[in-house]
């Protein structure tokens, strides 16, 4: 009982120190608003493009979203030591881990359904497979929470994890499916492709929208999940071998 | 007050009786045991084979310069560095394998205020109150009580950014014991704040002491080791050069008689600069006119006089005047473990605290 109240404090303090931050709920909204529009143009045709250009945007929103801010709120704690303080609290390391990546995944789900009800305006979402859509979001944003922190670990200013987070995101964007399909990708990118955890999480999205995807469904909530794991271990892995060296 | 075994074959001063001289007695609980502790960064070994250990209640000191590992060795008690060799035990718990284990029983003050910046006084102490399990009303009254305790109820909604260092360094104590650890480390508390706030906090040091609690401090202030500290770890390179009471390390030194002579015009007479000791100088012909006194001329300027007896001041003075030197002032000065810090290391006592003038060290 007594680490869930850790936990709960952690998650509440970052909620209320970064996400719930002015900046950051314009930032959840105006982001998706700008994908949503230059996609729609880009594609040329009417409201049809829709379902075809939101689960992209969604996806999108979801790894900006989470990402870079997890990244970044580390870092800077780390930089200004007062993770330390979360270091010496008596909880099992995971759990803390947990916690302080927990705020990052719900802002990131919360971010998803940004884009989700500007679209319910648009075009008619009764027909999205909802057991299929929602925890693909919310695999989306703990895979992009958990990069978040396998970044902050790999460096060490606050600059550097929002260069080294576009590292990661911006060939995501282009090779992971989320607004041209896989299939155009040139041959020796499609491997690439599939190693990148949002190929499964934009395929389930696509599915879950408009039909269209490669894999089965669970496929692409289970490799979505292993790579969730992988990339939790490794972060821990690497905070106890460099912060707590 | 008791001590280890333990602590006591680590300083080699136990009595055949099982006392330290002073009243304590050896065999008593240890809060904190360490043995053959090492620890290397790359090329650097900062801590190697250091053994000691810390009685249930006492209040340890471990005094190093800079670069000494002090601050290495606090990591490793405290979970936030891992040793490379050796054993650490707090009450009872093997902390080597269990490093998370012993966290609910000790309270950490780091060197310097981490704590968040963003966030109010009070904020902090409750959030800080939070990741030890506290309950809401729980950490509330104890976050107020400890706002009061430390004068700093009336900044208590004030953002932790906008304090000023000493309200930063007695919040950041505040939030080490928040949770009323049994064992509080201590890392430098009084580095870097103005003397007032420094002579407060040595106060709240001594009162949580005598409150019951475990302290373990580390500083670099010589005198503040010796006011506050029951016994003395001096750690030099990385390794544990002596542990005793103070007492018992400044026994030694008791007899000597030493003066101070402060001189107006010192430099220009080569005494401040460490030139006076060449042939010729000052120091050479003070020697050849009282060979049953020793001279030493200090870093900071002035004459250290050290005899076996009493010194007589009268005719010191009127032997630098006569050779052109304007004595400003003769004092006695009572031997003090700077005296006893500066015959085991070799370090001078001015390389501890060359920044005092400025910050908060003891007066």
């Amino acid at each position: 009982m007594n680490r869930w109240i850790a936990f709960w404090n952690i998650l509440l303090k970052d909620m209320r120190t970064y996400y719930m931050k002015p900046p950051n709920i314009s930032w959840g909204l105006l982001f998706p608003l700008a994908w949503t529009g230059m996609f729609f143009i880009r594609s040329g045709s009417g409201l049809e493009s829709v379902p075809a250009v939101l689960p992209g945007v969604v996806a999108v929103s979801i790894l900006f979203g989470t990402t870079s801010m997890l990244a970044v709120t580390v870092t800077f704690e780390k930089k200004n030591r007062s993770f330390e303080r979360l270091l010496l609290a008596p909880m099992p390391f995971e759990l803390l881990m947990l916690a302080k990546t927990s705020g990052a995944i719900l802002f990131g789900t919360a971010n998803a359904f940004v884009p989700v009800i500007m679209a319910a305006f648009l075009m008619d979402l009764s027909a999205v497979n909802w057991l299929v859509f929602v925890p693909a979001v919310v695999l989306i944003a703990v895979a992009s929470a958990f990069l978040g922190l396998f970044i902050a670990v790999a460096v060490s200013e606050v600059f550097e994890a929002q260069t080294f987070s576009n590292f990661f995101r911006f060939p995501m964007i282009f090779l992971c499916g989320l607004f041209f399909p896989i299939s155009g990708l040139p041959v020796f990118l499609k491997p690439l492709a599939y190693a990148l955890p949002l190929t499964y999480g934009a395929d389930a999205l696509h599915g879950a929208v408009h039909g269209g995807h490669m894999l089965p469904y669970i496929v692409d909530l289970l490799v979505l999940g292993a790579f969730c794991a992988v990339l939790f271990m490794l972060s821990l892995r690497n905070i106890r071998r460099r912060w707590i060296a | 007050m008791t001590v280890t075994a333990g602590a006591a074959s680590a300083t080699g001063a136990a009595l055949a009786d099982g006392t330290l001289g002073n009243g304590l007695v050896l065999g008593g609980g240890a809060a904190v045991e360490v043995r053959g502790l090492a620890k290397r960064f790359g090329e650097v070994q900062a801590v190697r084979q250091v053994d000691f250990s810390v009685t249930s209640g006492e209040l340890f000191g471990f005094l190093g310069p800079n670069g000494a590992g002090k601050t290495t060795t606090i990591n490793m008690l405290t979970g936030l560095a891992r040793p490379d060799a050796g054993s650490i035990v707090i009450d009872g718990i093997d902390c080597v394998r269990h490093p998370r284990a012993a966290q609910h029983l000790i309270g950490v003050v780091p060197d310097e205020s981490n704590l968040y910046p963003e966030m109010t006084g009070y904020d902090n102490l409750c959030f800080c109150a939070a990741l030890y399990g506290m309950r809401k009303a729980e950490r509330c009254e104890r976050a107020r009580e400890l706002l009061d305790v430390f004068g700093l109820a009336k900044a208590a909604d004030r953002k932790f950014a906008g304090y000023s260092k000493g309200m930063k360094r007695k919040l950041t104590i505040a939030a080490g014991m928040i949770h009323r650890p049994r064992i509080l480390f201590l890392d430098e508390p009084t580095t870097g704040i103005d003397v007032a706030s420094a002579r407060q906090l040595r106060q709240l040091i001594a009162d949580l002491h005598a409150g019951g609690t475990t302290v373990f401090l580390t500083t670099h202030y010589i005198e503040e080791a010796e006011r506050l500290c029951d016994r003395i770890a001096f750690i030099v390179a990385g390794r544990i050069v002596r542990v005793d009471t103070v007492a018992e390390l400044v026994q030694p030194v008791m007899d000597k008689h030493v003066v101070r002579i402060a001189c107006d015009n010192g430099m220009a007479c080569g005494l401040g600069d460490g030139q006076g000791d060449e042939e010729g100088g000052i120091g050479t012909r003070l020697v050849a006119a009282f060979p049953h006194l020793r001279f030493t001329l200090p870093a900071g300027g002035g004459i250290r006089v050290e005899g076996d007896g009493p010194v007589r001041v009268g005719p010191l003075v009127r032997f630098l005047e006569d050779q052109g030197v304007e004595v400003a002032e003769a004092r006695r000065i009572r031997p003090s473990l700077e005296d006893v810090f500066v015959t085991i290391t070799g370090i001078e006592a001015d390389a501890m605290h060359g920044d005092r003038e400025k910050t908060g060290g003891p007066r």
